[in-house]
């Protein structure tokens, strides 16, 4: 037998050229889109309003779905609570952005958020402190999200639990805060939550050009988010996240301690999910608990199950077709979505256990 | 050869009322090679549970050098060099043969190093080296999914020399191999023993017959018959429990 054992590219390189490929036209199409949008409405490229604002919700989405993918789809932690991760970073630049109402509310208090004038606050409460400085927001719009998926990470995965009963532990984490929200004496806001914002950076929310701002911010962030996952899983501690995923306990018997590693790409994800949040909010311009509820989390971890989990493509794919879909049904017949959602989940889960990637590429996925 | 003896005394596990080992004493000293057998039932499986930390003793000491092992997780027991094979094959199938073993090579194993990680020249004429000796050298860029039940088996024993353990407990390494993968195993199992100690469960008599080393019987979860493999298959009891079924 020879000795030489050269790791030259796989078979399986070709196809995830093609991949590559589509990806990177589908992001320098995203880039293009807030440019078009400033043709005249008579030109035959000019891109609506509408579909600035809706893709820019799906770019969130997409770091969103990255963040799941890399928890699920490589470390195996199937969460059914991002979407509080999701919630907590767009909480925290929600109070940011009240915060930056100031006295243009309706009761003109300066300091006081409208709802906290009409619940009759005499002052800010400790849990809005510093919300006025925007990187102290941003910071814990990562921070909080990090924090309680390492209190609930440590919890389950030092007691070894797995599979559907982590599930549901984080099922219940976000059905929990969506409750702890909706209460007004919470101070967030009750079940109105944040919106009518005003401003961000020193920039006009309601102008066009703020808005492609955003729109950009959230893109390169969904960049990064790519690259940083991409260097995640190409290293060896990828290869550990699938060594986790397939067999955690011969992983064990090798020496490594699978609970910090479970721990450390959990509160990596769910700060990606936070930051995800954080986009979100000035986008859309507003917040409310609903974005806790169970249903959302569910539905998130069904993109990255459409697109492919275990591939970083897969995930974005997933997160802006089934959000299209949605958009799309949803225009006429809002009803059905719930049961196409089902469907295509079972669908999925029956037919392309590896998604829409798995369609495109052959041979045995990671 | 320095390292640790393997010491076990008196040691016992009772799962819900049933000994599964009863009052089992063992010393593998550094660099022996064992083999141990024992019908289905016997305990053998779950005598190795205790050494790597799996299953805690009821009762009993088990320690390997000066480090008390019931004291011991998982991942420790594996850090202090004590390796596992076990029964059921069980490698990284979607990962390729040299990235099994890489995961296996003595390397620090917390995120942030694995993170940082560069594979280096010496660690890859290692991870060579280790293919080599367990033959698929060839195999490297194939995942560990589409390998034969033998070639399973010789890459977990490949991640197992990875780690370079100072023990090694192989379970029934031959079970489902042709002849000739059977003998290619006991020669790989000889060359690897003498650097460091192995303890080997098997069934197969001929197997143990060519490993040539001492043996242990084990039935009902305690010691039966140790010597030779020659003295053991003459021993009377273990003609009654075992041999002479
Ligand atoms: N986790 C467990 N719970 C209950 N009984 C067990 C457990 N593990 C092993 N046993 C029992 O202990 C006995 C010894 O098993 P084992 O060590 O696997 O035997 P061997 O490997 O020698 O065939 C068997 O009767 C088995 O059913
Ligand atoms: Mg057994």
């Amino acid at each position: 037998m020879s000795a030489t054992t050269t790791l030259a590219p796989p078979p399986r390189l070709q196809s995830a050229l093609v991949l590559r490929g589509l990806l990177l036209a589908g992001l320098a199409i995203l880039a293009l889109l807030p440019l078009l949008n400033r043709l005249p409405v008579d030109s035959v490229l000019h891109v609506s309003d509408f579909i600035v604002a809706v893709t820019g919700k799906w770019i969130c989405y997409g770091v969103l779905a990255l963040a799941i993918d890399l928890a699920w789809g490589y470390a195996g932690i199937l969460s059914l609570g991002h979407g509080a991760f999701f919630a907590l970073g767009g909480y925290a630049m929600g109070m940011h952005l009240m915060r930056l109402i100031g006295p243009r509310g309706v009761y003109g208090n300066p300091v006081l958020p409208d709802f906290m004038v009409f619940l009759g606050y005499a002052e800010l409460p400790w849990t809005w402190w510093g919300f006025s400085s925007f990187p102290f927001a941003l910071l814990m719009a990562l921070l909080v999200p990090g924090l309680l998926a390492g209190v609930v990470g440590y919890l389950a995965f030092r007691s070894r639990i797995t599979g559907v009963y982590l599930s549901i532990i984080t099922q219940a984490m976000t059905y929990a805060l969506m409750l702890a929200f909706f209460r007004n004496d919470m101070g967030f806001g009750g079940n109105n939550g944040f919106t009518d914002f005003k401003e961000l950076l020193g920039m006009p929310l309601n102008s066009g050009g703020t808005r492609a701002m955003l729109f950009y911010a959230a893109l390169a962030v969904l960049g990064l988010s790519l690259l940083l996952c991409r260097h995640i899983t190409q290293s060896k501690l990828g290869r550990v996240l699938v060594a986790v995923r397939d067999a955690e306990s011969r992983l064990r018997f090798l020496g490594y301690n699978t609970t910090h590693v479970k721990l450390s790409v959990f509160v990596l994800s769910a700060m990606l999910a936070g930051l995800a949040g954080a986009l979100y909010v000035p986008l859309v311009g507003i917040i409310n608990p609903g974005e806790f509820s169970p249903g959302n989390s569910i539905e998130a971890v069904i993109w990255v199950a459409v697109g492919g989990r275990g591939t970083l493509v897969g995930a974005l794919l997933g997160a802006f077709s089934v959000n299209a879909l949605k958009t799309w049904l949803t225009s006429f017949a809002p009803d059905l979505w719930l049961f196409v959602l089902g469907g295509l989940f079972v669908a999925v889960t029956l037919f392309l256990p590896r998604g829409l990637v798995g369609l495109m590429s052959r041979g045995p996925g990671r | 050869m320095s390292g640790s003896s393997l010491y076990l005394d008196g040691v016992s596990v009772v799962f819900d009322g049933f000994r599964a080992l009863n009052n089992l004493s063992l010393i593998i000293e550094p660099g022996e090679l064992r083999a141990i057998i024992g019908p289905n039932g016997a305990g053998k499986t779950t005598m190795m549970d205790i050494v790597t930390g799996k299953t805690r003793p009821t009762t009993g000491v088990v320690r390997f050098g000066e480090h008390d092992l019931t004291r011991m997780d998982e991942a420790a027991i594996a850090n202090l060099g004590i390796g596992r094979k076990f029964q059921k094959p069980t490698v990284f199938d979607a990962l390729t043969v040299f990235e099994n073993l890489e995961l296996a090579l003595k390397a620090p194993r917390d995120p942030w190093s694995c993170l940082r990680w560069v594979l280096g020249a010496q660690s890859r004429r290692r991870i060579e080296g280790v293919m080599e000796e367990i033959g698929l050298a060839e195999r490297a860029r194939d995942r560990a999914a589409i390998l034969s039940h033998g070639q399973r088996q010789w890459l977990e024993i490949g991640m197992l020399l990875m780690q370079e353990p100072q023990l090694l407990l192989v379970d029934e390494p031959v079970a489902g191999m042709t002849d000739q993968e059977t003998e290619h195993t006991a020669a790989l199992l000889r060359r690897i023993a003498g650097q460091r100690s192995v303890v080997v469960v098997e069934h197969d008599l001929e197997f143990v017959r060519a490993l040539g080393e001492k043996v242990t019987v084990l039935c009902e979860g305690t010691v039966l018959s140790e010597g030779s493999i020659d003295h053991v298959q003459n021993d009377p009891r273990v003609i009654e429990v075992y041999l002479g079924r």
